[in-house]
């Protein structure tokens, strides 16, 4: 039943990382730059929802919708301000810049929102009554007779996990933006020639990039509850790590490299060692670039001439 | 008569390198015209400067009497002008289908199902793959997405950039004569190769480029037959 559990809980956090994967993976497939910024955004999306709830005394449900707003305005703002002017710059210098507002959105969270860690509150909850009529509040499941208890925000984050993928892979497959969007991240100029416009092709991907964001902010921060500024860089990285790990630019390989990072970082904390699981979890990286560089499902593609 | 397109004295720069040096020229309504030259004369350049992808720092281009200027290469399209890039450039990861439809981008769904089956029955090739990636498609078979997938926007007028080129001779000869078809069903057709025989043979009239100027113009029988076009492009 441990064992359970702990998959669980790998599945549960590498659904994080998949949802943030996501961002990266798609904003990388069309503009091809890794925004390093899009872990602070996942940051800003959980102070919004935190704010909300705890001091506003919205429901959750606003929270996060509000948050969701906040951050695709964010993500879209950063992409014209920072972004656009560098189009046709080298990607070093993008790079940078990327990183720059990495620091800019963390520092901004700092004067904002200061230092102090903000406990954030468990927005999957039911209240309920116990025997004695006093009312209880219930933030998990039992099941097998109580030897594998499961909470509701990890059912909650892998639910959401699984339908924000299967929308994604609808919108890129089905409709007309989707696929105009798939069009862009393989040749702009065909794309321009089709009468697709590219600059409001990337705005959209940042947008829905960084409104994902949002969702995996409250989803990370309700199931480890201490917000600080700098909350959304570990999981940023890991989950570009998750990115490139199922093959950058794959929206399947985002889910899968997601899913094995969270799977391979809770296995190796339980079995290993809790100090040593980054490191273990990167040297599985490095593995398999080795052995595949193109990541798991990273595309190979041929040309014919 | 008003021509469609109007190229006016247009310069075109890539960095320092200063590609075409005030190229002028035009295309009547129902023509094919051909640009001719060797490699590095400027035609693709002025191709992708008609269609927005680059920009001219003089002059103009007039297209249906519009000045295309300053319009942006994603609603160059939906004016009636349509490019089939060198290299053809097709979607190597979408299929076969999705390719015809980002070529319908600007227009209805409606007229995109009816062009899409127009389409298919010109290229019976690509309805038995409709399904396939196009990175599967052999050469020739691209080459004909290409062209299906910049008929699907409906363009009054039709610029081929190099069509013929990395074809097995066979290929070329069916390639041409799609473009005489499609000339016939009426579509204008601005045509740019390095097949100049082949090009003036189809051509009514012909451009004949060199290190980004127009040297002689004249019809296409006039250019097949000039001795001095016959050693330079012809082979003899």
């Amino acid at each position: 039943m441990t064992f359970l559990n702990y998959l669980i809980s790998g599945i549960s956090l590498g659904s994080i990382y998949a949802i943030i994967a996501l961002g990266y993976t798609m904003v990388y497939g069309i503009a091809k730059m890794l925004n390093f910024a899009h872990g602070d955004v996942i940051m800003v999306g959980a102070y919004i929802c935190f704010y909300a709830v705890s001091r506003y005394s919205l429901p959750p449900l606003v929270g996060v919708i509000l948050a969701m707003l906040v951050c695709t305005v964010l993500g879209i703002v950063v992409e014209r301000l920072a972004y656009k002017p560098l189009r046709s710059a080298p990607s070093l210098a993008v790079l940078i810049t990327a990183i720059g507002v990495s620091y800019f959105l963390q520092n901004a969270a700092l004067l904002l929102w200061s230092s102090n860690p903000k406990v954030f509150p468990n927005a999957f909850v039911i209240n309920t009554i116990d025997e004695a009529g006093n009312p209880v509040v219930q933030s998990s499941i039992d099941l097998f007779g109580g030897q594998l208890k499961v909470s509701f925000v990890t059912i909650a984050t892998i639910a959401i996990c699984i339908v924000i993928m299967l929308a994604l892979l609808w919108f890129t497959s089905k409709t007309r933006l989707g696929k105009a969007m798939r069009a862009c991240s393989e040749d702009k100029g065909a794309a321009q020639l089709m009468g697709i416009n590219v600059n409001a092709t990337i705005s959209m991907t940042f947008a829905i990039g960084s409104g994902l964001a949002a969702i995996a902010g409250v989803l990370l921060c309700s199931a480890y509850p201490t917000l600080v500024p700098t909350t959304g860089s570990m999981p940023g990285i890991k989950a570009f790590t998750a990115a490139v790990f199922g093959g950058i630019g794959s929206i399947p390989g985002a889910l899968l490299g997601g899913l094995l990072l969270g799977i391979i970082e809770i296995f190796a904390k339980a079995y290993i060692s809790t100090q040593l699981s980054d490191a273990i979890v990167f040297a599985v990286l490095i593995v398999v670039l080795l052995v595949k560089p193109a990541g798991l499902l990273g595309k190979q593609i041929r040309e014919k001439v | 008569m008003e021509p469609i397109l109007k190229v006016d004295d247009i310069n075109v720069y890539y960095g320092s390198i200063h590609a075409i040096k005030g190229v002028s020229f035009e295309v009547q309504e129902g023509e094919i015209v051909t640009l001719i030259g060797a490699n590095g004369a400027g035609k693709s350049t002025t191709l992708n400067t008609i269609s927005g992808l680059l920009h001219s720092k003089t002059g103009s281009v007039t297209f249906l009497g519009e000045n295309l200027a300053k319009v942006p290469a994603h609603k160059i399209v939906s004016k009636g002008l349509a490019l089939v890039p060198e290299g053809r450039r097709i979607f190597l990861q979408m299929t076969v289908q999705e390719n015809l439809e980002m070529g319908a981008y600007t227009q209805s769904g409606k007229t995109a199902d009816a062009d899409l089956e127009k389409v298919y029955a010109q290229f019976p090739r690509l309805k038995e793959r409709y399904r396939q990636v196009a990175g599967t498609l052999s050469g020739g078979e691209q080459q004909m997405l290409a062209m299906g997938r910049a008929l699907m926007s409906r363009p009054k007028l039709l610029m081929l950039d190099e069509p013929s080129m990395g074809l097995a001779p066979i290929l070329v000869e069916q390639i041409f004569e799609i473009i005489q078809n499609l000339h016939k069903a009426g579509t204008t057709i601005l045509l740019v190769e390095q097949n100049a025989q082949a090009a003036l043979s189809v051509a009514d009239r012909g451009y004949v480029l060199e290190t980004g100027k127009v040297v002689t113009t004249g019809t296409g029988a006039e250019l097949l037959a000039s001795p001095v076009i016959k050693k330079a492009y012809l082979g003899g």
